[in-house]
């Protein structure tokens, strides 16, 4: 009765080989290396580009100790961390010839020490957390009514520029918060404006209203539209995100959205930290206008917008501008600090091929008036250029304002990088040190690693040979446990060592129950075959019961939970699944192999059973 | 080797009613602390920032809190783990970009001692805080109707009761322990008393299994008897398994360093706590509502699959 067939041994055999196999490579450690992957869509990392950095290295004397070239890009590994730092200084100046514009990200990274044929088969050691590793996490808010108001501000222009092209004349147009007004005077204009703007936006919704002077259209988004230019600034701002975390040069990073209007970034193994805040914190996006003249000599502040401008003799004075904005950020494809004429620091910008036509027929319109660049960082803007139009210019142009040299290569970095579609703001950030992220493995590993010490000797002591049946098969869930971590590549942290540790503590209890049950078997006097038979059966709903309801926990947390709640989460909801067969299955098949073939038992190996 | 010799049942319900007044004041004292002192919530649920520093020789809390205050920054600075490193805690403050904080505070801590070393920042914004504290209590109260559902489909529903009125007894008593003590109140601390309260409902499932077993056997029995053979027929089980998990938690706390001690230690009071509310708690409260042979001799529900399921208990 205490017999498997063939096949479930085979099966189960199978299994623990799989686990070890996928378990294999965390045992291998990890090894400098640099990491090579693109900056741009035409640039392609391949290898043709190994073979040429192969040869650079070679031809400096530095060795490597083995190349990965994947879908993430190439990886080159080193063996030890100064001669990782030689080879990165070296890889740099040979493909990136222009620091300004970089073809290729460089970046330091780690590659697991594990040969190539564990690899090759996607055996990958478990991916550790930032707590784990050490970096820099930070969730962003994406202010969506700046972007939508942002976006209404640019159809005001264009309805603007409409009417006037059809020759229809309105008494104001202006935006009250997530609505544009339109005043008309006449109701036979204001219905062919109506008309004529239905056909140019059709994501408006217009409504005529009359407030008693004037005739009114009031224009809102419709629900459809209002979603999609959410969705289209979250994108805009990810990828943003995305070229401005190249620019730093890190090896792995995570740029995800979450939730409606949120986006995290995750850059493992930052340790230059205010440097990469720095670089992603800076919500600036530039606007172009043109500077209201009339405004500016009578001092009022009517239909305009005011900035303050910073002068380069330290003072600061306020420059009223025009509501239409001619260029945005997004659409500038290039910037560069240079010098000027007078060998004052300037940026040279290029802009797109429609912002230029735009720039092209603003500045012919306009010769010898004013126009602002204006910077607006968290919300607040800032003129950072007003210069008059000398001539007629298109898509490149210099800024010049008071500007020192580092200030340019920053702005210059930032135009690159592109704007994003909404300001956004840090609202929760975790930076971990490498030396306190290593520590954390170590304390975690210590711990489980004793703890598993103290219930085996217990086990064994308490329990004799099934203790000892007990703690192979805890071992094997251990295995199972990290070989499915590492599969699935779940990211684990500190509270996720903590949970494999609790979930080895917790999955004793089904051998504890199983083996408590045999012996009471025994002692009520049924023979050693039945009492291994009866005490694995009956003990099964109980453990089922009491999995069944730590699950309901593991999930709920699984569900509501976040950051390092997630991670225990997740390893406890797998470490309960993984628990459920090794201790009832592969327990069962050890203990089957040592009992099951055997005629007869004079006495089982699992402690006292001779009392009462 | 065998610790638990019993021979002959023990009268735990004798005691039901001081177990269950004993239970009350512990309840009703923690419910106190939580009122009174309130939970010491870790900036993850207040927002706020948090920055660890570790120092090559032992750190100066004094003159630290004495360049915050220079600086105008509200904070709490303490000793973390060892003499070395040092916890400074700054809460949310209206007009001040939070997010700079840190930096500002690293910069402040270099210029006095140019070992020191930032090796942690936590900064959390107000209204993640407040979400977190939300997701938390949703948490707990999925958990509990989930159990709940769960006990009632198996068993019936005055276990089901009976089981989560037991544990979350305990989830107030580890809560009152935190409060009491002003022991920090972070999200592993909430995942540990999440994950306390499905453990020690296994245990409560454990004993209830074989309250149902024996009604089924002794029919001659009385409910105490009942409840009372069920209890010790289970205790080495309960106390074994009990020990080992805690073996473990203590070996958490002994070396898993600072970031994992409250949360080992809400554990061990869950642990604790989870033995004494399972086994005299949550019995004596099926007792009270009620419960019967009836409901589990001829109940009428039974299906044959149930039927399968009835002996399966330790």
């Amino acid at each position: 009765m205490n017999r498997f067939p063939a096949w479930k041994y085979a099966l189960i055999g199978l299994t623990i080989a799989l686990a070890s196999l996928f378990t294999l490579p965390n045992f291998f450690g990890e090894a400098p290396a640099v990491q090579v992957s693109s900056n741009k869509t035409t640039v392609k990392v391949d290898a043709l580009l190994l073979a040429r950095l192969e040869e650079t290295l070679k031809g400096a004397q530095i060795i490597n100790t083995g190349v990965l070239l994947d879908l993430h890009g190439l990886r080159i590994r080193f063996s030890d961390s100064d001669t990782q730092l030689k080879a990165k200084d070296l890889i740099e100046k040979s493909i990136n010839p222009d620091p300004q514009n970089p073809a290729y990200v460089v970046a330091l990274n780690l590659l697991s020490s594990s040969p190539n044929w564990l690899t090759a088969v996607h055996a990958l050691p478990m991916y550790l957390g930032l707590d784990l590793r050490g970096g820099v996490h930070f969730l962003l808010q994406v202010d969506m009514q700046a972007a939508i108001t942002k976006r209404l501000d640019a159809y005001a222009g264009e309805i603007r520029s409409l009417l006037r092209d059809k020759n229809l004349r309105h008494a104001g147009i202006s935006r009250e918060g997530q609505t544009l007004r339109l005043r008309f005077r006449e109701a036979a204009t204001r219905d062919k404006a109506s008309v004529a703007i239905n056909e140019l936006l059709p994501v408006l919704t217009l409504a005529k209203r009359d407030d008693g002077q004037d005739l009114l259209i009031v224009a809102t988004l419709k629900p459809e539209a209002l979603k999609n230019e959410q969705d289209l600034a979250i994108k805009q701002n990810i990828l943003t995100l995305g070229r401005r975390v190249n620019q730093l040069g890190v090896a792995e990073p995570v740029i995800q959205q979450q939730g409606a209007d949120r986006i995290v970034v995750q850059l493992p193994g930052v340790q230059d930290t205010t440097k990469a805040k720095d670089i992603l914190g800076r919500t600036a996006t530039l606007e172009v206008r043109l500077v209201d003249e009339e405004a500016m000599r009578s001092g009022s502040s009517f239909n305009v917008d005011v900035f303050p401008e910073r002068k380069r003799d330290g003072s600061v004075s306020s420059v009223p501008v025009k509501k239409q904005v001619l260029v945005t950020g997004d659409q500038f494809i290039g910037a560069q600090a240079t010098f000027d004429n007078d060998q004052r620091s300037a940026v040279s910008v290029e802009l797109n091929e429609a912002a230029g036509r735009i720039m092209r027929q603003a500045t012919r319109e306009n010769l010898k008036h004013l126009m602002a660049i204006i910077l607006i960082e968290k919300g607040k803007g800032e003129a950072i250029s007003v210069a008059t139009i000398q001539g007629e210019f298109g898509a490149r142009f210099q800024i010049t304002g008071s500007f020192t040299a580092t200030e340019t290569s920053d702005l210059s970095l930032l135009i690159r990088a592109g704007s994003l579609a909404a300001p956004m703001e840090i609202i929760e950030e975790r930076t971990v040190g490498p030396s306190l992220g290593k520590e954390n493995i170590d304390k975690g590993f210590n711990a489980t690693k004793w703890g598993f010490v103290v219930i085996v000797l217990f086990m064994s002591a308490y329990y004799t040979l099934f203790g000892v049946f007990s703690s192979i098969a805890l071992g094997v869930n251990l295995l199972f446990l990290v070989a499915l971590l590492s599969l699935l590549q779940a990211t684990l942290t500190l509270p996720g060592i903590a949970a494999i540790a609790l979930t080895l503590g917790m999955a004793i209890d089904a051998n504890v129950l199983i083996n408590e049950r045999i012996r009471e078997e025994v002692r009520a006097g049924q023979s050693p075959q039945a009492a291994i038979a009866a005490g694995y059966e009956r003990a099964w709903g109980t453990i089922l019961d009491s999995n069944v309801t730590t699950l309901i926990a593991g999930l709920a947390l699984l569900i509501f939970g976040s950051g390092p709640v997630r991670g225990f989460a997740v390893v406890h909801c797998l470490g309960i699944l993984t628990s459920i067969f090794s201790s009832v299955v592969v327990s069962r098949a050890i203990v089957n192999l040592a009992y099951g073939h055997r005629r007869r038992i004079a006495h089982l190996a699992i402690g006292d059973t001779g009392w009462k | 080797m065998e610790f638990f010799k019993i021979r002959r049942v023990i009268p735990f319900m004798r005691h039901a009613l001081l177990f269950n007044v004993i239970s009350l004041l512990t309840f009703v004292a923690a419910v106190f602390f939580l009122g009174y002192k309130g939970l010491h919530f870790s900036v993850e649920f207040t927002g706020g920032t948090l920055v660890e520093v570790n120092f090559k020789d032992a750190a100066n809390v004094e003159a630290i809190r004495e360049a915050l205050d220079k600086a105008g920054l509200k904070g709490e600075v303490q000793n973390f783990g060892s003499s070395r490193d040092v916890l400074i805690r700054l809460p949310v403050e209206k007009g001040q970009s939070t997010a700079d904080l840190s930096q500002k505070v690293t910069g402040l801590l270099k210029a006095q001692d140019a070992t020191a070393e930032v090796r942690r920042v936590e900064f959390v914004g107000p209204q993640v805080g407040e979400e977190l504290a939300e997701h938390g209590a949703l948490a707990l109260l999925v958990t509990a109707v989930g159990i709940v559902i769960y006990l009632w489909i198996r068993f019936e529903w005055r276990f089901g009761l009976a089981a989560i009125v037991a544990n979350l007894h305990d989830v107030v008593i580890i809560l009152g322990c935190f409060a009491f003590f002003q022991w920090e109140f972070s999200l592993p601390v909430l995942a540990a008393v999440l994950a306390v309260l499905g453990y020690s409902v296994n245990e409560s499932v454990v004993v209830f299994d074989r309250v149902r077993e024996n009604f089924r056997k002794m029919r001659k029995a009385s409910v105490p008897e009942v409840l009372d053979s069920a209890i010790t027929g289970v205790i080495s089980r309960t106390i074994i398994t009990h020990g080992c998990t805690q073996a473990m938690v203590t070996m958490m706390l002994l070396f898993g360093g600072p970031a994992l001690h409250y949360f080992a230690l809400a554990l061990t009071i869950g642990i604790c706590f989870g033995i004494y509310s399972s086994v005299l708690v949550a019995s004596p409260l099926v007792m009270w509502l009620g419960v019967d042979r009836t409901q589990f001799v001829r109940a009428p529900k039974k299906s044959a699959a149930e039927e399968k399921n009835e002996g399966a208990v330790v």
